[in-house]
C-alpha cells in the first residue's frame, strides 16, 4: 500500500532513536579527547627513527645516515646530514649516524616508500594523528629528536611487524658473528693465503 | 450525557494555574495610566509571544540537532555546558559576530529588508493562536483565514531573498519555492476547509470550542478521531511539510543542488533570521494543526482537566514538533517533479474528496443507534481509505515498489 515504506523508514528511525540510549551496539560513538581510539595495527601516518635503548634514543639509532630514504622520498621531505665521526651500531660495528635528521609533515605525503627501501630497518611509520600545532612552519619540521622512538614503542603500535623485524636483526646478527668465527676459525686453521676463503652464503 | 469525570476537580475556569497569566497581565498593565492600559496589554503579549517563542527556538535547534544524531545513532552536540545545552548560546553568539557580506550586484535595500519582513510575517502568524482557555492574543473573527494569508506571505519574503541576492542558485531557489507556494497552499487550505465548515466559524478559539467534551469522560471529540479529519490532519500534516520549507519537500535550500538556496547569499545574523524564520513557520504551522484536529488546548481526559490548558497545548505542540524532526532524519528530499506531482494529482483530489466526506458526516451528525451509527463510520472510513488505496495504485503502477538491482 502507498506510505506502506515510509511508516516502516520511520520505524526504522524511531528504532535507532530509542536503541542508541540504552544498547551499546547501535551506540558507536567514542567520544575523541577522553577515549583514545584502538587504530588498526597497519594503520600509518608519518614515519618515525627506531632507536634500539629508548633511555638513549640518540645513541641507539638504527639509522645509519645512508640517506637511501632521502634520495627515494618522492615529495622530497627528508633532510639527512651525515656525522663527521662514527659510532658502534647495536653489533659492535662502527658505523656513521644521521647528525641532522628532518621529516617536514606537512610535505610527506605518508606514502611508506622510505620505509621499504630502508635496509637498516631504521625508519618505520608511526600512528599518531593529533598533530595538530598553532606554527605551520617549525611546528611540523620534526627534527632527529622528535623522530626518534623506541623499538617497544615501535612494539606496541605495529607488533606483528615488528616482532618479524626483530627476528630478522637478530638472525642477521647470528650470521655475522657464526661469519666472524668461521672467518677466525679459518684464520687459525688455515695460517697460509694460498686458498682463498670459501665464499658465505649472502646474510 | 456521559457519566461524570472520575475525579472531582477544580472547575477548570477558576483554577489558580489556569488564570495565572491573566493575573500577571493584569498586574503589569496595572502599572499604567488607565488609557494605556489597552496599549500596554497588547505589546506585553507581543513581548512575551517573541521572547517565548525565539527561547523556543534556541531549544528546538538543540532538540533538533540530538533527535538527528540519535536517529543516526551519534550523541549530538555534546561539548557546550553541560550535556550541550548551552549550544543555543554559543550558536547565537557565532553569528551575531560573524560578518555580515552584502554581494555587491546584489539589491542592498531588498537584501536586508527579506529577513526582516520573513521573520515579521512568521511571528504575525502566532497572533491568533489560541494557547489556553484564556490566553488568545488576538480574537479575530476571521482568525484562520489571517494565519494562512501571513503563512503564505512569508514564501514571498524567500522570493525576494532569491531575487535580491543576484545569485543563480538563490534565484532557482526562490522560484522553487514559489512552485511549492502554489502546489501545496490548495492542499492545506483544502484540507483546513472541513474543519471550518463543521466549526461554523473561522475563528480559533470557535474551533477550539468545537472539540469540547469527552465521550464517556475519556474519549475526546477531537477532529483528529473522526474519519475526515484523521484524512484531514494527515493532509494537513503533509502541506505543512511543504509550507514550512521542511524535509522531505526542503526544495528550496537543497544544498546538494542549490548551494543553501536562498541562503547562499547570507551571512552572519540575517541567515540566523532565516533560520529563526524557518522554525517560527513550522512552530505557528504545527500549533494551528494542534487548534484545528487535535482539540487545541484541551485535555485528552475529563480527569485531566486540573492540568493548566496551556500545557496541554504546548504538550501538543512540541509532539509535533518531534514528529517533525523525525520526518526529517527519515525521509530524503523529493525532486521538484514529484512534488508537484504528488500535491497536484494526489492531496488535492484527496482533499476536494474529504470535503464530502466531511459533509457527509455532518449531515449523518443525527444518525441513531448502533447499527445506523456502524454505517455512518464504515461509509466514512471508506470515503477516505477507497480513494487513497485507488489513486495510491493509480499514481504508483509502474513506478513503485521500486527494485533494486544491487541493494539487498
Amino acid at each position: 500500500m502507498l506510505g506502506s515504506g515510509i511508516i516502516k523508514g520511520l520505524a526504522v528511525t524511531a528504532k535507532n532513536l530509542a536503541g542508541s540510549f540504552h544498547d551499546p551496539a547501535r551506540y558507536v560513538t567514542q567520544e575523541f579527547p577522553e577515549v583514545q581510539p584502538q587504530l588498526p595495527e597497519n594503520s600509518r601516518n608519518f614515519p618515525f627513527l627506531v632507536a634500539d635503548d629508548g633511555a638513549d634514543p640518540m645513541g641507539t639509532l638504527r639509522c645509519v645516515a645512508c640517506q637511501i630514504c632521502e634520495k627515494e622520498c618522492p615529495p622530497q621531505c627528508i633532510y639527512i646530514e651525515k656525522s663527521k665521526d662514527k659510532k658502534p651500531d647495536a653489533a659492535g660495528k662502527l658505523q656513521l649516524y644521521p647528525a641532522v635528521f628532518a621529516i617536514d609533515t606537512s610535505v610527506c605525503m605518508s606514502c611508506q616508500i622510505c620505509v621499504e627501501v630502508c635496509p637498516f630497518d631504521a625508519i618505520k611509520m608511526d600512528q599518531v594523528f593529533a598533530i595538530a600545532t598553532t606554527d605551520r612552519f617549525n611546528g611540523l619540521l620534526l627534527n632527529r629528536e622528535q623522530l626518534a622512538k623506541s623499538n617497544q614503542y615501535y612494539h606496541s603500535i605495529h607488533p606483528t611487524e615488528a616482532t618479524e623485524v626483530d627476528a630478522r636483526l637478530a638472525a642477521e646478527r647470528k650470521a655475522a658473528e657464526e661469519k666472524a668465527r668461521a672467518a677466525a676459525a679459518a684464520k687459525a686453521a688455515a695460517p697460509k693465503p694460498a686458498a682463498p676463503p670459501p665464499p658465505q652464503p649472502p646474510a | 450525557m456521559p457519566p461524570a469525570p472520575i475525579f472531582a476537580t477544580l472547575d477548570p475556569d477558576r483554577a489558580f494555574l489556569e488564570r495565572a497569566p491573566l493575573l500577571v497581565r493584569d498586574f503589569v498593565t496595572g502599572l499604567f495610566p488607565p488609557s494605556l492600559q489597552w496599549l500596554a496589554g497588547n505589546l506585553l503579549a507581543v513581548v512575551v509571544i517573541v521572547l517565548f517563542f525565539a527561547s523556543l527556538f534556541a531549544l528546538l535547534t538543540l532538540a533538533e540537532r540530538k533527535i538527528l544524531g540519535r536517529i543516526q545513532n551519534r550523541p549530538g552536540p555534546n561539548r557546550t555546558g553541560p550535556a550541550g545545552l548551552l549550544q543555543p548560546l554559543a550558536d547565537a553568539v557565532k553569528t551575531l559576530v560573524k560578518e555580515d557580506i552584502v554581494p555587491r550586484a546584489a539589491d542592498q535595500v531588498l537584501h536586508f529588508l527579506a529577513p526582516v519582513v520573513l521573520v515579521s510575517l512568521a511571528l504575525m502568524a502566532f497572533a491568533v493562536l489560541p494557547y489556553g482557555r484564556h490566553l488568545v492574543p488576538v480574537e479575530l473573527d476571521a482568525a484562520v483565514l489571517y494565519f494562512f494569508a501571513a503563512g503564505a506571505a512569508t514564501e514571498l519574503a524567500v522570493f525576494m531573498a532569491g531575487w535580491a541576492s543576484r545569485n543563480k542558485y538563490s534565484l532557482l531557489a526562490a522560484m522553487r519555492a514559489l512552485a511549492q507556494l502554489i502546489s501545496y497552499e490548495l492542499p492545506l487550505l483544502l484540507s483546513v476547509v472541513p474543519v471550518v465548515m463543521l466549526a461554523g466559524t473561522l475563528s480559533t478559539t470557535g474551533i477550539v470550542a468545537a472539540q469540547a467534551g469527552w465521550t464517556y469522560g475519556v474519549i475526546p471529540h477531537w477532529h483528529v478521531l473522526t474519519p475526515w479529519g484523521a484524512a484531514g490532519f494527515l493532509l494537513f500534516f503533509v502541506s505543512a511539510l511543504a509550507e514550512s520549507n521542511r524535509s522531505p519537500f526542503d526544495l528550496p535550500e537543497a544544498e546538494s543542488e542549490l548551494i543553501a538556496g536562498h541562503l547562499t547569499e547570507y551571512s552572519g545574523f540575517k541567515y540566523a533570521l532565516f533560520f529563526m524564520a524557518e522554525y517560527f513557520g513550522m512552530t505557528a504551522l504545527c500549533g494551528m494543526g494542534v487548534t484545528l484536529f487535535l482539540g487545541g488546548w484541551q485535555a485528552p481526559c475529563a480527569f485531566l482537566e486540573f492540568i493548566p490548558s496551556y500545557a496541554w497545548f504546548f504538550a501538543k505542540l512540541l509532539l509535533l514538533l518531534g514528529v517533525f524532526m523525525w520526518i526529517r532524519g527519515t525521509l530524503p528530499r523529493l525532486r521538484i517533479d514529484q512534488l508537484t506531482r504528488f500535491a497536484w494529482k494526489f492531496l488535492v483530489p484527496l482533499a476536494l474528496i474529504n470535503l464530502g466526506t466531511a459533509a457527509f458526516w455532518q449531515l449523518s451528525a443525527g444518525w441513531s443507534g448502533p447499527a445506523l451509527q456502524l454505517a455512518r463510520w464504515l461509509v466514512a472510513l471508506a470515503l477516505v481509505a477507497g480513494p487513497f488505496t485507488l489513486l495510491g495504485r493509480r499514481l504508483s503502477a509502474g513506478v513503485a515498489p521500486r527494485t533494486y538491482r544491487y541493494a539487498a
